[in-house]
């Protein structure tokens, strides 16, 4: 594990793009196959579920460090990260480099792995037996795997890129072999750098998904409107839906394999011609009422039994908008326009519940602005526009999609609660919950944690220790003061909210030092916009 | 042991800590008659009082960034009278010229530390334990998170890192404190090396001033606007001085900064440092606790950063401690966050006014 702590280190601690990808292709180089497919599993966001909770590791670090709790607590209160706090504290000895170096491959399967399932006194005892030999380094990354925390600070594409330089290919040839279902296998990593461009056999694998930019500018800039292709711009999850050898597979944008949550679309896809891959969005949608809020969709993700009612409830429908293979050929270097044609003549085929999302027509900007306008009625988030002529692209390469979103709602808040962040903002006061007013008191609403400038985020943070009310652990209460403007997509009635309300991401649009706390908006505004494109 | 009287030797007062017994201030942040000084780090050392008080070593730093004022030198271990208190300056390790306070008076001892380390340092004199009564001590790091490394292992990484980066054909700026930091940094870098080191103009001063007091250095060189290429090379600057447009001039730069908050990946990333290396001026826990210890003090009084995590530790080990209310550490809301540390302390008046002031101002806490 030593040489994959080193590579997270200098991953860590150098934001020159070019050296990350040095590091990462030094590493890939020098590793073991069986490594370096680990690696890569970690590199590409995957993760091994926690095999042991916080608390455990909390309360043996208790046992064996002869600190107090209360000042383990404080001290994970400043680090912000359990697993760094842990290696941090347990760092008193001078050094344990002189331990043998066990490889990244046996720390997972033969130390790790087998610890499921294992009586939590044995679990203990290893667990204690590798803290008290590791160097803090490796320990901390040991803390992150136990915890099923993991994450290295790295892009898919910078990890392809430094794929694509080891084994000689182009990016986009490395992202598809790393699109889709994969064991950390020494034959995956051999097969994913082979320099042989050779068929793939992988049958499920989706394609890597084209993303758009958000148009910043006005849409005249683009020029002419014919050159674009207008869609509306659905709230539901991305979706790649692939048939191919008789079997259906429904891909989430996060490379997440979701066939199962959604039984109704994969009976419907398997009636589909084979060597088939759509591109689209999950909706949830009703028979009569069209598309639903993103909140009835919510309802059917995590689930895990889907029961009868559930399905009943919340129905869902693929909209399909674009056609990436057909007949087993990839079509994506064909210009959008053409493998339009070819979805629309798909439609007779499509069994409901797959549709396909009808395109927009207008012959002018203004004219496309003005049926923009209409979005929220259509319970859409505004415009898709892509470029007639483009090919459709891996990840986000700006120019050819832009998404044309309606402005958000906004409501101005005050701040009643916050806490501090995690990772780099671990010791900033970053959390922040709003209220809004109700009678004469003030009722939670929202909790937001981005959208400041790093120099509000150290106004606020020292605005926040000064005006502290009460501590509760690591959140405390501010004088209701500061009032901010929030943004927000929608917003429904919740049960489970005491303002009885939940807003769909909501997020700091600017800090409203002009008005006092007693101009904020009232829970009453806010109920006022439930119906405004969300049916109740 | 003497009884300890109940009159405290030393109270906090809205101009600082003062000792009735001697009518003097301790590092006092609003103008007073007679300050006495424990080292030279702006939050400590202020402009406007009538008459200062500093260790001998410490003078040529005071007169740097104070100015003409009227300093009485004083060696270490001398005995000074203030009224009915008997005073002596003794070492702190912090940086060059630092010291603790002994205060004698009324059948009772205090020490205050000002800020100080126990590692070895070659630019200033090692840290003396002095017996006390009371012990106030400053408790910046005060949390078992906090362990330093030996220093020569931390001088290690800094060479690594500038011959990586020399490799890669770009500049290693390494942030440091103007005063003591970079100091420490140049003369721990003759364990390596006795290639130049540019420097930024705030540090350059300083370090002028260490020469001159007889400490070993690595050779320093101002950095000019003459000078094109800087790949290669390692330039010290103070801290913030990578986010001006001073640093322009180096093209592309790996950074790093010495700083015992570095210990913490969060604060580093925070800051947006390449490298963050673990070296401080200030004690770690074991420190803390060992030096109170050592003291052989009835009771510990604690004062910036984690002082009331240091005081509810010490009370469960039947230590008497408690928190002395100060402006040096000018972060008022109880947990770390060297981020507030730049901003105005509590009950503190005005800006000090420092003519030789760093480019960019100088974090009041570490150094």
């Amino acid at each position: 594990m030593r040489a994959f702590a080193a590579l997270y280190d200098a991953l860590d601690t150098t934001t020159s793009t070019n050296a990350r990808v040095q590091a990462l292709v030094a590493y890939f180089r020098a590793a073991p196959p069986a490594d370096a497919a680990w690696a890569v599993w970690f590199l590409s966001g995957r993760r091994l579920k926690r095999f042991i909770g916080p608390a455990l590791l909390r309360r043996w670090l208790v046992e064996i460090g002869g600190e107090p709790e209360w000042l383990v607590e404080e001290a994970y209160a400043s680090v912000g990260d359990l697993a760094e706090t842990i290696a941090l504290l347990l760092d008193r000895r001078d050094d344990g480099a002189d331990q043998d170096d066990v490889a990244l491959t046996e720390w997972v399967e033969h130390r790790l792995l087998p610890l499921r399932g294992l009586p939590p006194e044995v679990q203990r005892e290893q667990v204690l037996a590798w803290w008290h030999r590791l160097p803090w380094r490796e320990c901390f990354l040991l803390n992150k795997l136990l915890t099923g925390e993991l994450r290295v600070g790295v892009s898919q594409t910078l990890v392809a890129r430094a794929l694509a330089e080891v084994a000689n290919l182009p990016r986009p040839a490395i992202e598809h072999r790393l699109m889709g279902d994969w064991s950390p296998s020494p034959e995956f990593y051999a097969r994913l750098v082979d320099p042989e461009q050779r068929a793939e056999h992988d049958g499920s694998r989706p394609y890597p998904f084209f993303l758009a930019s958000p148009l910043e500018h006005p849409p005249e800039q683009l020029g002419d409107v014919r050159d674009w292709q207008a869609e509306w711009k659905w709230d539901g999850i991305r979706a790649q839906l692939v048939k191919r050898g008789g079997q259906v597979y429904l891909w989430s944008r996060g490379e997440e394999l979701v066939t199962e949550r959604f039984p109704e679309l994969a009976a419907a896809a398997a009636r589909l011609p084979d060597g088939l891959a759509l591109d689209g969005e999950v909706l949830a949608w009703h028979a009569d009422e069209g598309v639903l809020p993103f909140g009835v969709l919510q309802t059917r993700i995590g689930r895990t039994k889907l029961s009868k009612k559930l399905l009943e409830s919340a129905p869902v429908r693929f909209l399909a908008y674009d056609l990436l293979e057909q007949d087993g050929r990839d079509l994506r270097s064909l210009a959008i326009a053409e493998r339009r044609a070819r979805l629309d003549s798909l439609r007779p085929a499509l069994p409901l519940p797959l549709i396909v999302g009808d395109l927009v027509a207008a012959d002018s900007w203004t004219e496309l602005a003005r049926l923009r306008e209409g979005s929220r009625e259509r319970r859409v988030e505004g415009l898709m526009l892509k470029a007639k002529s483009s090919v459709y692209g891996t990840g986000r390469t700006r120019g050819a999609w832009w998404k044309w979103k309606i402005e958000p709602f906004t409501f101005d808040g005050v701040l009643v609660y916050a806490q501090p962040g995690h990772g780099r903002r671990s010791s900033l006061y970053t959390d922040y919950t709003f209220a809004v007013w109700r009678g004469t008191g003030l009722v939670p609403v929202a909790k937001a944690y981005s959208g400041l400038t790093d120099a509000e985020i150290l106004e606020v943070d020292r605005w926040i220790r000064r005006h502290t009310v009460e501590r509760f652990g690591p959140v405390r209460s501010v004088e209701p003061v500061q009032v901010f403007e929030l943004a927000f997509e929608g917003i429904n009635r919740s049960t489970r909210h005491k303002s009885g309300i939940a807003l769909r991401f909501p997020r700091i649009a600017r800090w409203r030092h002009d008005k006092p706390a007693s101009e904020a908006d009232t829970l009453a505004n806010l109920e006022a916009l439930i119906g405004d494109g969300t049916p109740s | 042991m003497p009884e300890p009287t109940s009159a405290p030797l030393v109270v906090p007062t809205a101009a600082g800590l003062y000792c009735p017994a001697g009518d003097f201030h301790v590092d006092p942040w609003r103008p007073v008659e007679r300050a006495v000084i424990t080292h030279g780090h702006s939050d400590h050392a202020r402009l406007g009082h009538a008459r200062y008080w500093a260790a001998r070593p410490g003078l040529g730093i005071l007169r740097k960034r104070l100015g003409d004022v009227d300093v009485v030198p004083v060696e270490y271990g001398e005995p000074l009278a203030f009224g009915r208190a008997r005073v002596s300056f003794h070492p702190a390790g912090h940086v060059l010229g630092s010291a603790q306070i002994r205060i004698e008076a009324d059948r009772a001892t205090w020490v205050i530390s000002g800020d100080y380390k126990r590692e070895p340092d070659p630019t200033c004199a090692p840290f003396e334990v002095v017996a006390c009564d009371t012990f106030v001590s400053e408790a910046t790091f005060a949390l078992p998170i906090y362990r330093w490394r030996p220093t020569a292992e931390v001088v290690d990484e800094i060479r690594e890192w500038w011959l990586a980066n020399r490799r890669a054909g770009v500049a290693s700026v390494l942030g440091c404190y103007a005063l003591g930091k970079a100091q420490r940094v140049l003369a721990e870098l003759l364990r390596v090396t006795d290639e130049p080191v540019y420097v930024h103009g705030a540090v350059a001063t300083l370090t002028d001033v260490y020469r001159e007091a007889g400490v070993a250095m690595v050779p320093t060189l101002p950095v000019s606007a003459a000078r094109k290429d800087y790949a290669g090379e390692l330039i010290v600057a103070p801290p913030g001085a990578d986010a001006t447009p001073w640093m322009r001039r180096f093209g592309k730069a790996s950074t790093g900064f010495c700083s015992g908050w570095m210990r913490v990946r969060g604060n580093r990333r925070r800051r947006g440092y390449d490298r963050g290396f673990v070296l401080s001026d200030h004690a770690d826990w074991p420190s803390l606790l060992r030096t109170i210890r050592e003291t052989r003090a009835r009771r510990a009084l604690l004062t910036h950063g984690h002082s009331d995590v240091l005081v509810r530790y010490l009370r469960e080990q039947g230590v008497e401690a408690g928190a002395l209310e100060t402006a040096f550490a000018g972060e008022d809301g109880g947990t770390d966050t060297p981020a507030t540390a730049g901003g105005p302390p509590l009950g503190a008046v005005g800006a000090p006014t420092d003519a030789n002031a760093p480019a960019v101002p100088e974090r009041a806490r570490e150094a």
